[in-house]
């Protein structure tokens, strides 16, 4: 059976403008790929213990030590928007005063 | 007729240069006026850096004519995935979102690969962020292949496959993260070497997912392959998931042979939706490797098929969180217009700058990392992860090698899977597993199909033993001794 997804909410939660074609064909190509990938249910047994990384590494630290870091300029290169040394974006809070 | 510089090996080449037969500027020539002749149609790189390159080169001979070391990698063209990041060169990764975007650092590979006096030609095409398996989702139009320009070369690192096909670059560096540098190698008849995971550092590799994400080679030659790697590998302390094991020598053994060898046949890899003609190559080829002394077995992989449904719940959800870093606030595009807040601006930005593909996995991986839904569908995957790597320790405790096809079909046509997300990703079942354990394994050309169109046969080895992987390639290789010259080429 094909998996039934409320797409508004998860393009909500990836913050993702869909219009209404995306969202029609997005939620009939999930629900098969999802009814495919269910699949995995079928052999992870209890016992079997998760793996997230091939080759598990653990807390890889580096020594304390200051180092250069890409000057101001260069890290703003790229920015849509600057301000100063600073990014710009639209407004991120309600301005009450 | 004298084979034009831009078709011949590194190696070839290297010696060359190192007899004082020709030199890095007539080599960048040769692949310079093939890109001029077939680029048109191939579309294989997104940004040449024909400037650039020729100044390299320059550098290049005034420093070789000195009599200074000369690396294997010196003086031969390179082209690089549009994935990996190039110091003040435009790297879009295929997208929209990242269509301005000129990185301030260099990709490590490229460090090693450029410090070593390779050449860059430019930057190649790739299904945006690595996403695909037909070159087909970038969004500046597919790359076609070079064997029959109605198809597609592979993907997602299917620009890197066709240009080094076409002889517009001699090497070109890919990313592999469910088989994307092995099965367009496949689909355009070239050597496609992913490493180990860790082996070749990731950093400015843009990640799409993190604990599967690989650098890859494609080269002419498995020799090139090892040559390329001897140069790449080794540790980065800018990736945390870079391994520190010492580099071995990779041309030391290469030349050793098969005698001895086990390898095992993966039982799984010759049923439905194999091609015949595939199978019946790839099986030859395993009957030469018994010719030259292998032992051959049959082997089992059990769980081989539920590493499809793991990868596509694994990768997207990686791919989910990895790609919310494109909010328009510190690159890439923003979406224009006046906008009622930031909110709002995310949510334009990525609706417009990500193309269908990209979307669909956002939204897969969303969902499946979403309250509720993590348990049985990250979760369970990555127990499946869990089960992949128990069969492939089984499989080594037997053989040395494992052998399937690379892909169950040669090169499609342009748009014949494109609607259908499910038959695209059914592309990548040989060879997702190797992502999922983490191990080495390599596409090599052993044939063509009826159509004249290349098939390869991915050979596997266990973790770091990337020595015995190429030495089993290099000897079938050597015996099969084709001469892979797409028709694109061979009518020049």
């Amino acid at each position: 059976m094909p998996v039934e997804i409320d797409i508004e909410h998860v393009a909500k939660l990836a913050r993702l403008a869909l219009t209404e074609d995306e969202r029609a064909a997005l939620a009939t190509q999930l629900g098969q790929i999802l009814e495919h990938a269910a699949r995995v249910g079928e052999v992870a047994a209890a016992e079997v213990s998760p793996t997230a990384s091939p080759i598990p590494r653990v807390n890889v630290l580096r020594d304390d030590v200051a180092e250069p870091s890409l000057p101001v300029d260069e890290a703003l290169r790229n920015a849509p928007e600057r301000d100063g040394d600073r990014f710009r974006v639209p407004r991120i809070a309600e301005t009450g005063i | 007729m004298k084979r034009p510089l831009a078709d011949r090996t590194g190696a070839k080449l290297s010696a060359m240069l190192a007899a004082g037969e020709t030199s890095a500027t007539a080599i960048l020539a040769s692949s310079q006026s093939r890109i001029d002749a077939v680029d048109g149609e191939v579309r294989a790189l997104l940004t040449p850096t024909p400037q650039l390159a020729a100044e390299r080169a320059e550098e290049l001979d005034v420093y070789l004519s000195t009599g200074a070391p000369q690396s294997p990698v010196a003086g031969i063209p390179v082209a690089v995935k549009d994935v990996l990041t190039t110091n003040g060169i435009r790297t879009t990764c295929g997208s929209k979102i990242l269509e301005g975007y000129v990185p301030p650092y260099d990709a490590t590979a490229w460090t090693r690969l450029s410090g070593a006096g390779a050449v860059l030609v430019g930057k190649t095409n790739c299904d945006e962020f690595a996403m695909g398996s037909s070159n087909e989702n970038s969004a500046y139009g597919p790359v076609h292949n070079p064997w029959d320009l109605d198809r597609v070369p592979g993907g997602s690192s299917g620009g890197s496959a066709a240009a080094v096909a076409a002889g517009e670059a001699v090497w070109a560096l890919g990313t592999d993260t469910g088989g994307s540098v092995r099965q367009p190698a496949s689909l355009c008849g070239v050597v496609g070497l992913k490493p180990t995971y860790g082996r070749i550092s990731r950093y400015g590799l843009i990640a799409f997912a993190s604990s599967l994400d690989t650098v890859g080679t494609f080269t002419r030659s498995v020799r090139d392959a090892g040559s390329m790697l001897q140069v790449l590998a080794g540790h980065d302390p800018r990736d945390a998931t870079s391994l520190d094991a010492p580099v071995p020598d990779y041309g030391v053994h290469l030349d050793d042979g098969v005698a001895g060898l086990r390898v095992g046949v993966v039982e799984e890899a010759f049923g439905e939706g194999v091609e015949p003609g595939v199978g019946a190559s790839v099986r030859a080829a395993v009957e030469r490797l018994a010719a030259l002394g292998a032992e051959v077995g049959e082997v089992a992989l059990p769980h081989a098929t539920y590493a499809l449904s793991a990868y596509y719940l694994i990768a997207p959800s990686e791919c989910s969180s990895n790609l919310a870093r494109y909010d328009g606030v510190r690159y890439g595009l923003r979406a224009e217009g006046a906008h009622t807040d930031s909110i709002e601006m995310m949510f334009q930005t990525r609706g417009q700058g990500f193309g269908p593909e990209v979307k669909r996995r956002i939204m897969l991986g969303t969902y499946a990392l979403s309250a509720g839904y993590y348990d049985a569908y990250y979760g369970q995957a990555q127990k499946v992860r869990t089960l992949v790597i128990r069969d492939y320790e089984t499989a080594f405790e037997r053989f040395d090698i494992l052998v399937s096809p690379t892909s169950p079909t040669t090169a499609f046509r342009i748009g014949e899977k494109a609607d259908d997300p499910m038959a695209m990703y059914l592309n990548d079942i040989f060879t997702i597993p190797a992502n999922l354990a983490g191990v080495p394994a390599v596409s090599v050309p052993c044939g063509l199909d009826d159509a004249g169109l290349p098939i390869g046969i991915q050979l596997t080895a266990p973790a770091l033993d990337e020595q015995t992987l190429l030495r089993a390639a290099h000897a079938l290789e050597s015996d099969l001794d084709l001469d892979l010259r797409p028709p694109l080429v061979a009518r020049l």
